[in-house]
Order: structure tokens, then sequence, then C-alpha cells
């Protein structure tokens, strides 16, 4: 009896969350940007979420897996600061995109997405979060707000920042590469 | 034009994201076909959202991941231990739905002509909100009254008041007092206000004034349809208005 109602608790959390498990990696990517980080702080949330499945309340499964790995890559975050790794991690970026080519030489497909990637990994971790789900998962403000727990009209400001900032980065990007 | 410049450019984004209510995006329109900065700024959000959507941005979980939170999800599992008895837990999540049940039933019988008025305040906020369209009634916007045909059992008159200074702004399904109802939506100068119809229970009576939460409402009865107008704008402005439609 035990087993039984334990395993069907299991299935109904897999059939409900696991299909959200690109956009918690995605999403946890962008963030901590490394797999390795994300992928811990992936398992780590879907943990979390399976002890808490009694606190979910059946209306968005997506929006509420993401809060919880949106706030455990936050906690990664805040605890990395102090390490110096994610400066270094920086500098080896910005380095990365620029790389050396004949003038004139469109980017292939996969060097593009690298420089696009690349830029949204310069933005700050609260616009990257909104860059993340607005463009990548194509997330509702409402649910951008349901998983950052802020209001709706923050999530428009932090997008149009992040939008600005991004754009910035890119035409500088390109130009310096074309 | 009664957003300015800076206005419209704080909605850019919730336009071109489809996040902005009738009102504004009217409004919004009309300024981008006349502003060639806003323009520009527009046509560049746009293609940011282009050049992000073409390719395969996102990362993918990699397989062994998927592996590894099955695998760890079952290990968990396994080692949960319940105090209660499954009895136990059928028992507690009974007696909450009857709760829950009791508390509905509390709620129903509790709807008056006061909480109708809070929720037609409600529904008139929220309009104003962004998100709302993609919220109710899709993002389809034809011509007005055609648009509601097949949506509702009814056909509410709707009239223009361009020339006595309220336009029709549009119109949208909404939801009062556990029915389906019309929403129109007028504007008068800054101002917009809802007005919704739907069938009358009660024979007619005339505009009367309600103010509640800083909104002005007026409601009556008309020709078998109930009317409820609400806007920010002062009671004698929007008598006018519900004279109007008296006509």
């Amino acid at each position: 009896m035990f087993q039984l109602t334990e395993r069907t608790r299991l299935t109904e959390f897999e059939r409900q969350v696991l299909p959200h498990l690109d956009a918690a990696y995605n999403l946890a990517r962008f963030l901590l940007r490394n797999d390795r980080d994300a992928e811990d702080v992936v398992q780590e949330a879907a943990l979390r979420a399976f002890r808490f499945f009694e606190s979910f309340r059946g209306e968005n499964s997506r929006a509420w897996f993401l809060s919880i790995v949106r706030n455990t890559s936050f906690t990664v975050l805040k605890s990395n600061r102090m390490d110096e790794s994610s400066v270094v991690f920086d500098e080896e970026l910005h380095g990365a995109q620029i790389p050396p080519m004949d003038a004139g030489v469109a980017l292939d497909r996969a060097r593009d997405r690298q420089t696009v990637r690349a830029a949204i990994e310069q933005l700050p971790p609260e616009f990257r979060e909104a860059i993340t789900l607005r463009e990548l998962e194509g997330f509702s403000y409402k649910e951008i707000a349901d998983v950052a727990g802020v209001p709706i009209g923050t999530v428009m400001s932090r997008l149009a920042r992040a939008r600005r900032q991004l754009q910035m980065i890119l035409s500088k990007t390109y130009l310096e590469t074309r | 034009m009664s957003m300015d410049h800076d206005q419209i450019r704080e909605l850019l984004h919730a336009y071109v994201d489809g996040e902005i209510d009738l009102v504004n995006a009217r409004e919004i329109e009309q300024h981008l076909q006349s502003c060639q900065d806003c323009h520009g700024i527009e046509q560049q959000i746009r293609a940011l959202r282009e050049a992000l959507m073409s390719d395969a941005l996102a990362h993918r979980a990699p397989a062994h991941l998927r592996r590894r939170v099955r695998a760890a999800l079952r290990r968990e599992a396994k080692s949960t231990h319940h105090v209660f008895s499954p009895w136990l837990i059928f028992a507690t999540g009974a007696a909450c739905a009857l709760l829950i049940l009791a508390a509905a039933f509390f709620q129903i019988a509790r709807v008056s002509r006061s909480t109708i008025v809070d929720q037609v305040v409600a529904n008139h906020v929220r309009s104003l909100l962004a998100g709302h369209l993609v919220d109710v009634a899709s993002s389809e916007q034809h011509t007005v009254k055609p648009w509601f045909e097949g949506k509702i059992d009814f056909a509410p008159d709707v009239d223009d008041l361009s020339v006595d200074g309220f336009p029709l702004v549009g119109g949208r399904l909404d939801y009062l007092d556990g029915k389906n109802v019309v929403a129109l939506v007028y504007q008068r100068n800054k101002h917009p206000i809802n007005l919704f119809i739907s069938p009358a229970t009660v024979r007619d009576t005339s505009p009367s004034l309600i103010t509640r939460r800083g909104y002005n409402i007026f409601h009556w009865t008309r020709g078998e349809m109930e009317y409820w107008a609400v806007s920010d704008l002062n009671p004698t402005e929007l008598r006018e208005f519900t004279a109007l439609l008296a006509r």
C-alpha cells in the first residue's frame, strides 16, 4: 500500500514536472553560465520540487518548477559571488567572442549562436532570466513574474532594459568581428 | 494623443510582446504611424526578437541529466517515510475537500449587488493591466459587433459615440456575476470606460451612481439589457455618457 502511494506520487510528479526539464536546464544554464553547475542545480531543484510537490496547487507546473530552479540557481550564484572564477570565466568568454577571421566572411550559424549566447551571458542575472524566459521559452509576462517573484511591471522594465543592453552588446560584437 | 512620447516608449516592449491592453495598443499603433523615432525602436525590438528566435539558442537538457534526475527521484521516493497512514491522508483530504466546498457554497450565496459592483471594478482594473487581452478574448480584434457573434447568445447595440466625444475603442468578452458579458471599451480624453452589457433579469431602471475605490459606476436596465458603466472619469461626464446610450 505504501509503495503504491509513493509510486503514484512519483509517477504524477514525473508527468507534471519532467516535461519542463529542458526549460529548467536552459534557465539554470543561462543563469549559472556553465554545464556542471546547471546540471547540479536542476537535479537539486527537481528533488526539492518533489519534496514540496504537495504545495503545488496544480495550475501551472512549468512556472512552479521553474521558480524553484530559479531560486536554487540564485542561491548558488550568491555563494559563488566571492569566488574569482566567475570573473575569470567572464573574461574568457569575452575573449572567445572575438574570433580571428577574415573580414567580410559571414559568421556561420554555429558561431552566430555562440555570439548571441555569449552576449546574453554578459547581462546581469535578472536580465538573463527575463530574456531566457521570454525569448527562448516564450513565457508570458505573468509567468515570468510568477517565476521571478516580482510584479509584472518589474518584468516589463527588466525586459526593456535587458533588450537595450543586449542590442548594444551585439552591435558592438558585430562591429568588432565584421 | 493622450499618452506622451516617453510613456509610449516605455510601453513599446509590452506592445511588441502582445502584452498590452486594447486602449493602449490602439494609441501606440497610431503613435507609431506618426513618430519615426518610436517606429525605429519598434523595428529594433522586432529585429532583436527575430535574431533570438531564429536559431536554436536554448540549451537543452542532456540525456545523462534526464537519467540522473530520474534516478535521484527514485531514490528519494524510496527513502521517504510516511508518518501518516494512507487512510489518514485520505480522511484529511476528504475533510479539506468538504471545507473547500462549504467555503465555495458560502461564497456563491454571498454574491449580492455589492460584490457585483466589486467585480465590475475588478474587471475594469484588470482590463487596463498588461496581458489582459491574451488572458481573455485571445488577440483577435476584428470589427466590434460581428466579433461577438457566436460567442454570446444576445446581440447588444454597439454605438460609436465619437461625434459626442466618446470614441469606441473596441470590445471583448468578459465575465460578470457568473455569466459571460459583452464589454465595450469607450474613451473620454485619457479615461477609458468599460461598458458591461448582459440580458436583464429585472425591468427598466434609470442610471444610478455608485462610487467604489475611487471609480464611478453607473448601473441601469433598459430594453431587456442590463448595463454597468465604469470609469475613473468624473460622474458628470460619465452620466452624460449614459444619457447618450439611452437616446
